[in-house]
């Protein structure tokens, strides 16, 4: 337990000794603002909630997420540096956890300066705060998944352009699971019973509700199985795959 | 102690470890020496737990490192090939690390760190990035954090690379400083730094195990061990003197040097050459300007075993 806490330290300490954190965070800040007002129509809608603000997260994680993810462990492979994390006495699952929650933490450090937009919106009118949490914890769960799927991705490789395109597409399919657009792929061949399967992965589905304030246990499980599965697998990979 | 058995590493067709046992004592320093390619980073990816045999098996201190790996780990330090660390933090910053992954705490981390930073002159670039250093500064801080926890086991994988011959120096003495109760392992294909540091050397080529001796032991197969190298002044009828050296009964045949200003003398059947030769040279008032007794080449000798290991 120690050595995850340890290696979370580190993990997060670089991202902000890099360019990397403070580049991520302007970004998503400023796309998090310009989707709201301007694709989301924040004012025309004169409501006062986030429902604009979040419903955009999920196309804004697309591709930030993988953006953070696809150096987790492939830039480990390039410096080498990976050679000398599993040879100390750290466990495999350590290290992917470590790396996983200073990643999270990361995210959520970028989601909570956020901020203003809740503070705007509590200054504008008189919004449903609980709502507003619910979406926040919603988005922030969300975002660990597509974080799971990168950081297993990124495992894979020692190129970080091919894990950034790969997890791209694996998230885009994640994301649209529940549309014709994935599923077509499916229906002809695959029995009903897979279909629906398939159907019930879709992250926008299980975020659609809680970002509306409702907390279902079922989406809650969801994306913590789809967290638990990822990080899992990365451990897999690794094990299979430590050396190039 | 390390003990491998049959240790065996395949990448597909290509086998780059081949059943290679052998074991090491405390106090002992094993150079492991091999042309480029001959397996010599995989045998070590193999002992720390890096890469898995295909077939066989390693022990670090009595702890299998496929099935026991953490204790393995626990109980040695390893610098890779390369040196790789973590560029964006400082050197500060990286050892800090190495020593909480370490276990180490309070006095005794303190202690560790003024140490190893004293032992490897690191003391003015603590503060700078690991990734705006030198080449000899990077394999310094490997270097450090590989010996930062005063492991039982040490494994260096071509711990020399890169450092100027004041460094180089300087790492041979660490290492000869910390063997006196330790297992160090050392890979290089550098044969000076085997006879400097190694009591004991490894050749391998192809993944085989070729020759395992002491560096004296290696020494005495080559053909020049108790040969009889001498140069002449300018003048000196040196086919004459050749044929002469030649023709003594101890002497098996007779070699020009490079420089062609004399010739090596070698014995038949590990006769002595020195007493004939030497009071011959007396007797005549050869001009001699060197006359010396070969204790042997390595390099002629790692030549010779991993030569023929390629063909």
């Amino acid at each position: 337990m120690t050595n995850i806490g340890i290696i979370f330290r580190r993990e997060l300490a670089s991202y902000f000794a890099t360019p990397v954190a403070y580049v991520f965070i302007f970004i998503f800040l400023m796309l998090a603002g310009a989707f709201c007002f301007y694709l989301g129509g924040f004012y025309e809608r004169g409501q006062a909630d986030l429902l604009p603000f979040f419903s955009f997260h999920p196309w804004l994680y697309l591709f930030l997420v993988p953006a953070l993810s696809m150096r987790m462990w492939a830039e480990e492979r390039k410096s080498g540096s990976i050679e000398l994390l599993l040879t100390l006495p750290v466990s495999l699952i350590e290290a992917v956890l470590g790396k996983f929650l200073a990643a999270w933490c990361f995210t959520a450090i970028a989601l909570a300066l956020t901020f203003p937009m809740w503070l705007t919106v509590n200054y504008l009118g008189d919004p449903d705060n609980g709502v507003i949490f619910a979406a926040y914890f919603g988005s922030l769960l969300m975002a660990g998944a597509f974080l799971a799927i990168g950081s297993c991705i990124s495992a894979t490789t020692r190129n970080q352009v091919i894990a950034f395109v790969i997890t791209v597409a694996a998230c885009l399919l994640f994301l649209l699971a529940g549309f014709p657009l994935v599923l077509d792929l499916f229906r002809g061949w695959a029995p009903q019973v897979l279909v629906d399967a398939i159907a019930s992965l879709s992250f926008l589905t299980h975020f659609a509700s809680i970002s509306k304030g409702v907390i279902d246990l079922r989406d809650i499980v969801y994306f913590a199985a789809m967290i638990g599965f990822w990080l899992y697998a990365n451990a897999v990979v690794l094990d299979l795959k430590k050396a190039d | 102690m390390i003990k491998t058995e049959q240790l065996t590493k395949r990448y597909g067709s290509l086998t780059a470890v081949d059943n290679l046992s052998f074991a090491v004592e405390p106090g002992e320093v094993l150079g492991f020496l091999g042309p480029n390619g001959a397996g010599k980073s995989t045998t070590m990816k193999m002992l720390t737990g890096f890469v898995a045999p295909t077939s066989g098996t390693a022990a670090i201190c009595s702890h299998d490192i496929e099935k026991d790996p953490l204790p393995a780990k626990t109980c040695m330090g390893y610098l890779p090939e390369g040196a790789p660390s973590y560029g964006e933090m400082t050197v500060r910053g990286f050892l800090e690390f190495i020593a909480q992954i370490r276990g180490l705490s309070g006095d005794r981390r303190r202690a560790r760190l003024d140490d190893v930073v004293e032992r490897l002159h690191l003391g003015r670039v603590m503060q700078q990035t690991i990734e705006t250093l030198s080449k000899g500064f990077k394999r310094r801080v490997g270097l450090a954090q590989a010996v930062l926890h005063d492991p039982q086991v040490l494994i260096l994988d071509e711990p020399t690379d890169g450092l100027d011959p004041n460094q180089k120096h300087e790492v041979r003495s660490l290492i000869k400083d910390m063997s006196a109760d330790k297992i160090i392992i050392v890979s290089t294909h550098i044969l000076e730094e085997v006879e400097a540091v190694c009591s004991r050397a490894i050749i391998i080529a192809s993944g085989r195990l070729l020759a395992d001796d002491t560096p004296a032991g290696l020494v005495t197969r080559s053909r020049y061990h108790n040969a009889v190298s001498m140069r002449f002044e300018q003048g000196v009828d040196l086919v004459a003197v050749e044929t002469e050296v030649g023709g003594l009964p101890e002497v098996a045949q007779t070699e020009r040097n490079e420089a062609g200003d004399g010739f090596t003398a070698f014995p038949a059947d590990d006769r002595l050459l020195l007493p004939g030769i030497s009071s011959m040279a007396a007797a005549r008032a050869w001009p001699l300007k060197e006359l010396h007794l070969e204790s042997g080449r390595l390099d002629e000798v790692f030549r010779d075993i991993t030569g023929g290991a390629a063909q």
